[in-house]
């Protein structure tokens, strides 16, 4: 428990009146970038370092699942209906579910789609919701009455709703379904990175070293990815890191609805509706894919949090 | 003030029809024919077919059906007919019923524990107390809706009725009127309540390092007094305007906790509505739910002006 208590002083709530953490040692004459001094400031934090082992443990997990367990979920011969809903034992330490599948080596193996729909979309949304924003901020004007427009209509629509309708139109088309997941959360979550990065943008378009770059000749696109990108980079990386979280739950809520990843592809929504309708007789095959699903949300979450400690000065 | 309400309303008229032309499009693009779900397994004659094509206008280009179909809501309330012939629109009321319960319930815990635990977070700042409720938040905000719900089901649901003999919280269904809507509200409420517990306790901070705090203190009145008559009363501006944001989101995220619990909402209709096609009733939900975000919007804006008298809209 020291574990979670711990990091969470480092919470924003407290840090408009916290004690003050510690800032960065500057080498003598050299000064430390938002990034080197974010990094700093980052590694001294407990809930950065355990959410950082947590997130290094999944991606292996989701790389090279077989180190983990013996039992390759992907072949139906490990499967016994007639040991269906058995309890833990020595070969199978979560037990077995519906099917007579191990559940343990399931969850394993059920990391790998989660954090590739995750990380996908993420930087999916970054990309495009990022590209729209910086365009937006810089041009203002037309672009960005349009744009802004735009994202207002996708914000009046519930996402998980707006998900689920997409991923259940194009199901059994040309794209499998771990890539249509992708595609509806992302078709649904890129109007909040947009905004971030139009606001950030903004922000930066009117200091001195943007007026002095246009002074000096530079065009549209240098301006851009040069001088404004770079500065408004930071709330952008923020909130993708708190999404990533976020659309990795989502994946699990559609997958549970039957939109989402479907068999035989492993997913830890997919195992929790496998395990939904004995539940409450057989509660286990439920609950260790929902227990690695939260440690998972919560890991990226805690990241997260401490990225933006880290890189919101003003939240210091 | 009135001039403000008519600007935002003139706005909300793109962002209106632009979701619902969106959601329109997607439905439009649902595999399989309309009318062949509807003959079910039964083989369909052609000349009825071409009948139904036409009385539906289901021959007609998409914006055509589009300006057909929202003409009608706009001018006649009329939201369209399910498969079984019944009006979306009574469809809807009784759907709607259930989710708004559902969300207003979940307000209702959101608003108490989050304001109660944010409030002693605040006044317990940087002590044991607070660290806990922080560290809880962060839990609250990463564990899943889909795994609180079962959880909550099993544990507060099944194991209390065993033990107790008394169903105090009823795991499936609207039979058991306003005690059915207790375990499912606080599960959709999970993650609003942590948020609205960090908001609470940044919002009281805050507010009670300003300077008339201190001003009431020097001249003497109680803590009490002026942490709720001029702390709370200030710091209540934020809460309640996300609050008032949160209810839209809260009806438009139930469909999980409506799944894990058997209720038979709008999140739980819109699902069987996409699976068996019935286009009316899946754009007439969402375009409820867009026009229930925009409004709660205006509403918390202009909660704004009324809470904050500083803030004037033109």
């Amino acid at each position: 428990m020291s574990d979670i208590q711990q990091p969470a002083q480092t919470l924003p709530p407290n840090a408009p009146s916290g004690p003050p953490l510690p800032r960065s040692t500057k080498k003598e004459g050299k000064p430390a970038s938002l990034w080197s001094d974010a990094w700093h400031d980052l590694r001294r934090r407990p809930i950065f370092i355990v959410s950082a082992i947590l997130i290094a443990v999944l991606v292996v997990m989701a790389l090279w699942p077989s180190l983990f367990t013996a039992i390759d979920p992907n072949d139906p011969r490990t499967c016994e209906l007639a040991t269906a809903r058995q309890g833990p034992s020595g070969g199978h330490i979560f037990g077995r579910d519906n099917l007579g599948c191990d559940v343990y080596a399931r969850s394993i193996y059920g990391a790998a789609n989660s954090l590739l729909i995750g990380i996908s979309t993420t930087l999916a949304t970054s990309l495009i919701g990022g590209m729209f924003g910086l365009a937006a901020g810089y041009f203002g004007g037309v672009t960005d009455t349009l744009a802004s427009r735009l994202t207002e209509i996708f914000f009046a629509i519930p996402s998980i709703l707006g998900a689920l309708l997409i991923a259940a139109t194009f199901r059994g088309g040309p794209l499998s379904s771990i890539t249509l997941v992708i595609i509806a959360l992302t078709v649904l979550g890129w109007p909040m990175t947009y905004r971030i990065m139009r606001a950030a943008v903004i922000t930066a378009k009117s200091q001195d070293f943007v007026v002095a770059a246009k002074a000096l000749g530079a065009g549209h696109m240098r301006i851009m990815m040069r001088h404004l990108l770079p500065n408004a980079l930071a709330p952008v990386i923020v909130i993708a890191t708190i999404n990533l979280g976020g659309f990795i739950a989502a994946e699990a809520a559609l997958s549970f609805l039957g939109v989402g990843v479907t068999s035989p592809d492993i997913s830890w929504g997919l195992m929790i509706s496998d395990a939904r309708n004995r539940f409450l007789d057989a509660p286990l095959p439920l609950i260790f894919p929902a227990v690695f699903l939260s440690i998972t949300v919560l890991a990226f979450i805690m990241l997260g949090d401490a990225v933006r400690d880290a890189l919101d000065p003003k939240l210091r | 003030m009135g001039r403000y309400i008519i600007r935002r309303l003139i706005q909300a008229i793109p962002v209106l029809l632009g979701a619902t032309l969106l959601i329109f499009a997607i439905v439009f693009a649902l595999p399989g024919d309309p009318v062949a779900a509807l003959a079910g397994e039964k083989r369909t004659d052609p000349t009825i077919v071409a009948i139904l094509r036409e009385r539906y206008h289901l021959n007609d280009p998409l914006l055509l059906q589009y300006w057909y179909y929202i003409s009608g809501v706009i001018f006649r309330g009329d939201f369209g007919v399910t498969f079984a012939d019944v009006p979306v629109s009574q469809l809807m009321a009784g759907k709607f019923q259930v989710t708004l319960n559902l969300a207003l319930t979940a307000l209702v815990f959101e608003a108490i524990i989050g304001v109660g635990l944010g409030l002693w977070a605040a006044l317990r700042r940087g002590r044991a107390a607070d660290t806990m409720i922080l560290a809880s938040t962060l839990l609250l905000i990463s564990v899943p809706t889909l795994v609180t719900g079962f959880v909550l089901q099993l544990v507060l649901g099944v194991k209390v009725k065993q033990w107790t003999g008394v169903d105090i919280f009823p795991i499936a269904g609207i039979s058991n009127g306003f005690r059915s809507y207790l375990l499912p509200g606080f599960v959709l409420a999970g993650i609003s309540i942590a948020y609205l517990t960090r908001l609470t306790r940044t919002s009281l901070v805050e507010t009670l390092r300003a300077d008339y705090i201190r001003t009431a203190t020097a001249k003497g009145l109680s803590r009490r007094r002026v942490i709720g008559r001029h702390g709370l009363r200030n710091a209540l501006i934020p809460l309640v305007t996300y609050l008032g944001a949160d209810l839209g989101n809260l009806m438009g995220g139930a469909v999980i906790t409506e799944t894990i619990f058997n209720l038979p909402g709008i999140g739980n209709q819109l699902f069987q509505s996409v699976y068996l096609r019935e286009q009316p009733v899946v754009v007439g939900i969402v375009t409820v739910l867009v026009l229930i975000y925009i409004v709660a919007n205006l509403v918390v804006d202009m909660m704004y002006a009324v809470l904050d008298p500083r803030i004037r809209y033109e």
